[in-house]
């Protein structure tokens, strides 16, 4: 049955029509909205490149369905700042050029975008761990570590 | 968005315009200007064009497929022609205006793509100083550029886009054309960042699976249940309700549905109810290795040998045997392949993150029984594939679909679609055997490399052998036969392929394909030798090298790595040992040199490797982009840590059942190990590959490692704890 659902996405309030408020919200995201940040890549919320924030929360927007999301704001890569003003992390991803095919850095920046938010000055191991369940194929580790250690002082 | 036709006057519109962010729009195209552009190898105006403004357009058959290899091209032609960066753009992998400059495989982009356009750029450059100088009328030698001005005494000057603009230059490339001397370069060996990133951490960048056209459907591949399962019947009653479903589609064993919105397709694809015949044409996981010995050898080749190996073995006062196995990997992009296919007057058009859409574009003329030439291939960054993964295979489907309801048709695979059915890196099994003089100097080396057959061909469309249609046979596992023989002066030699009938699952090429599971054995059992010899595994190596840049490896990987010598394992003591081990690559013993010691702790306990710490030297020739380079070898050897630590595909008698990243692992941020390295430039050298040589040499490296720290030999990848602590004594 077709609906029609009320979002805030970067700050601008949205309204998408969906046959399915089970569907996942990356689809909406993607498709309806067209933004390019959260990016598919299982569908089963293992890899992490699906991450938006919901409420100041990292969440896998991939097995969130829309309809669970209510009046909580959203926040996407686009949200975070642009290639003339980015957001802190992103201007430390570009520093360290923490990136290769970068399908997965999506995810690698919102993830620690909301940790960052609680966690002022984290260990290399903190920022690891903090990642760890967000998958890099690439081999860009290293880069995205010294990048978020990079973040982490300049915010 | 920028659009794109193939008249010059826009092309050339997008000046300035540093990520290639474009969309080709449909229906600019008829079915008689799909080749319009020229292509040919041999002709300048092929690789580039120079517009009224003067900026420059580079046309590369080669692709960025997340290397770095955009930036690394805009700095070899900017240089070339004394340009800003900013005035040259880079259009990749369109068959319709990129030359066939063969794959994006095999560490190849700038070490043969790059440097042929940077022929080309060579050869513009002096017709353009050519011609300055007949409008000038000046001599040539008195001639500079700067910015793409040509500038001559008493202020005369004349711009790149005065002489050329807009037209071509109708030249053959000079194969003898003079390139720029090291000193005259300011971009070429600099570490310029790389143009895409800053859209790609602001979700700015437009990825194949961002791609969208207008009136476009979405379409999903309802997979057999079995991999050889043929169709016996659909329910079509059973997605009747999916809100948007347009079509199900069946064309022989390929069953597919197409749907308005992409849920709906997902959705109808989930509740298509289809049967299906039994298939249980796998082999059983627990013996594979029993399957792989018993397959059928069609061919043996030889691919070294020196004087009489079998007699030398028969003679030597010891003699060493092992046998290595290296498991079924899977690419494992962290995107899904994806692909939009579109059939309009007679023309498909594919859009598709393919490494090779020149091969492509006859794959799928092949399968959709259209002329070649009514066929345009357009490559669109994707996901990294490291190889041949799913993304041809994606397009193919792509175009079935297109077809059938003709309409644009996206498919995205989904998880299972990617670990299941993209092409595997095959099983490789590797008999090695050795001889030592009563001196320990090693008298005779035999390896036998027991490997599917072909080489880097056209790997079968999923959906040509599913549908029934004309498909590519036989199997194009890549160039596994690199790497087999070895940089060693050993005086009784033999490497010999088994090449096998059969190998279980459809094979492509992933990152070093061959060169790493044979270097894999290869370095292991020189390492062998070494101890068995009583020799410092590092010293032995260099006794048996006389190559100066291989020496120079050796020696600053000594340094590099600060190398303690040995002779035997560590004795240690704990609940944790440590050890180091070492392996050397030329690769395919004509280009990059690559060395690398691993540091590694292994759990007592649990069996548990943990890789700490790589050293690399590497020497791939003239640098590029030394950023770029450092990128990459981290990227090798993370991936590769992962590959031989963790990585095996699973599976039982009918189909893969390693299906998403709980049953097939990959290595996490906490157990990345640090890389350092050392990277030798030579500017005055070729520039050599560097996209995945050190991938080579990490599974010798990481086994040499943990035999240091625990006296235990792991000859069979991944190394697993269980068969660590199955090898413990």
């Amino acid at each position: 049955m077709t609906q029609t659902i009320h979002l805030t996405v970067n700050g601008h309030p949205v309204s998408v029509t969906v046959d399915d408020p089970n569907m996942p919200l990356l689809y909406a995201l993607r498709n309806d909205l067209e933004l390019h940040g959260p990016r598919f890549g299982c569908g089963l919320g293992q890899c992490g490149a699906c991450t938006v924030h919901i409420g100041g929360e990292a969440v896998r927007s991939c097995v969130t369905p829309i309809g669970s999301v209510g009046a909580r704001p959203i926040v996407t890569l686009e949200g975070l700042g642009s290639p003339e003003k980015p957001h802190p992390i992103q201007k430390a991803f570009i520093e360290e050029q923490a990136v290769q095919c970068g399908y997965c850095i999506n995810g690698m920046i919102m993830q620690a975008a909301a940790f960052l938010a609680k966690n002022k000055r984290p260990s290399e191991t903190q920022i690891k761990e903090a990642l760890a369940n967000n998958l890099c194929r690439c081999g860009t580790h290293l880069r995205i570590i010294k990048a978020v250690a990079h973040a982490a002082a300049a915010l | 968005m920028n659009q794109i036709t193939l008249s010059r006057r826009s092309l050339f519109k997008q000046t300035g315009a540093l990520v290639v962010s474009f969309s080709l729009l449909p229906g600019l195209l008829s079915a008689q200007s799909v080749n319009q552009r020229g292509v040919a190898l041999d002709e300048l105006d092929s690789f580039l064009a120079i517009d009224k403004n003067g900026n420059v357009t580079v046309f590369s058959g080669k692709v960025d497929l997340g290397t770095g290899l955009r930036t690394a091209l805009t700095q070899m032609i900017a240089d070339e022609l004394d340009l800003p960066m900013t005035r040259v753009s880079v259009i990749e992998g369109d068959t319709a205006l990129t030359p066939d400059q063969g794959p994006s495989y095999g560490s190849l982009g700038i070490q043969n793509g790059g440097v042929q356009i940077r022929l080309a750029a060579a050869t513009a450059r002096r017709a353009l100083l050519q011609q300055a100088a007949l409008v000038l009328k000046q001599p040539e030698d008195g001639l500079s550029i700067k910015d793409g001005v040509i500038h001559g005494k008493a202020g005369a000057m004349i711009s790149y886009g005065q002489i050329v603009g807009g037209k071509s230059f109708a030249l053959k490339v000079d194969t003898n054309a003079v390139i720029k001397p090291p000193a005259d370069r300011h971009l070429v060996g600099t570490s310029v960042k790389r143009l895409d990133i800053p859209a790609k951490v602001t979700g700015r960048f437009t990825y194949m699976q961002d791609f969208r056209l207008p009136g476009m459907l979405h379409g999903r591949v309802v997979r057999p249940p079995a991999i050889g399962a043929s169709l016996q019947s659909v329910d079509d009653s059973s997605v009747a309700g999916i809100p948007g479903l347009v079509k199900v589609v069946r064309i022989g064993n390929f069953l597919g549905v197409v749907a308005t919105s992409e849920w709906g397709a997902i959705q109808a694809s989930k509740a298509l109810k289809a049967s299906w015949s039994e298939w249980q044409g796998l082999p059983e996981q627990a013996k594979l290795w029993e399957y792989v010995r018993n397959s059928k050898v069609i061919k043996e080749e030889s691919t070294s040998q020196t004087g009489d190996a079998a007699a030398a073995l028969g003679s030597a006062a010891s003699k060493l045997a092992a046998t290595y196995q290296f498991a079924i990997h899977t690419h494992g992009s962290i995107g899904p392949s994806c692909a939009v296919a579109e059939f309009k007057d007679g023309v498909l058009t594919s859009w598709s993150a393919s490494q090779a859409t020149h091969n492509l574009r006859k794959q799928l003329a092949k399968m959709t029984e259209l002329d070649v030439a009514n066929v345009r291939c357009v490559y669109i960054d994707g996901s990294g594939c490291y190889g041949r993964n799913g993304h041809e295979d994606a397009a193919a489907d792509a175009a079935l679909l297109a077809r059938d309801v003709g309409k644009p048709v996206r498919v995205q695979w989904m998880r299972e679609d990617e670990h299941g059915w993209d092409p595997k890196g095959p099983p490789t099994l590797i008999d090695m055997e050795g001889g030592l003089d009563a001196s320990g100097k090693p008298v005779a080396w035999r390896g036998t490399f027991i490997i599917p057959s072909g080489g880097a061909g056209f790997v079968p469309l999923v959906a040509a052998g599913l549908s029934g249609l004309p498909v590519d046979s036989g199997d194009s596992p890549g160039g596994i036969q690199q790497d087999s023989a070895i940089p060693y002066a050993i005086p009784n030699v033999h490497t010999i392929l088994h090449r096998l009938d059969h190998t279980p699952f459809r094979p492509s090429w992933i990152r070093s394909p061959g060169r790493m599971q044979n270097t894999f054995a290869n370095e292991s059992f020189l390492d062998e030798m070494a101890f068995a010899a009583g020799q410092d595994p590092l010293d032995f190596r260099r006794s048996l090298l006389s190559d100066p840049r291989g020496l120079e490896i050796l020696d600053r990987l000594e340094h590099l790595a600060n190398w303690q010598k040995r002779t035997a394992p560590a004795a240690q003591e704990g609940k944790v040992l440590r050890g180091s081990g070492m392996a050397y690559v030329k690769y395919e013993l004509v280009r990059t040199y690559v060395g690398a010691v691993a540091e590694v702790e292994v759990d007592r306990a649990s069996g548990q490797i943990t890789v700490t710490k790589f050293f690399v030297t590497h020497d791939c020739g003239q640098i590029i982009n030394p950023d770029g380079i450092r990128n990459q070898i981290e990227g090798n050897i993370i991936q590769t840590v992962s590959r031989t630590l963790m990585e095996e595909l699973t599976f039982d008698r009918s189909h893969v059942t390693s299906l998403d990243w709980e049953s097939y692992p990959i290595l996490r941020f906490p157990a990345v190990p640090d890389v350092v390295m050392d990277l030798i430039d030579r500017p005055g050298e070729k520039p050599w590959g560097a996209g995945e040589p050190t991938a080579a040499i990490v599974p010798a490296a990481i086994g040499n490692a943990v035999f240091h720290a625990t006296g235990v030999r792991l000859r069979s990848v991944p190394f697993t704890p269980a068969k660590l602590k199955a090898a413990w004594v």
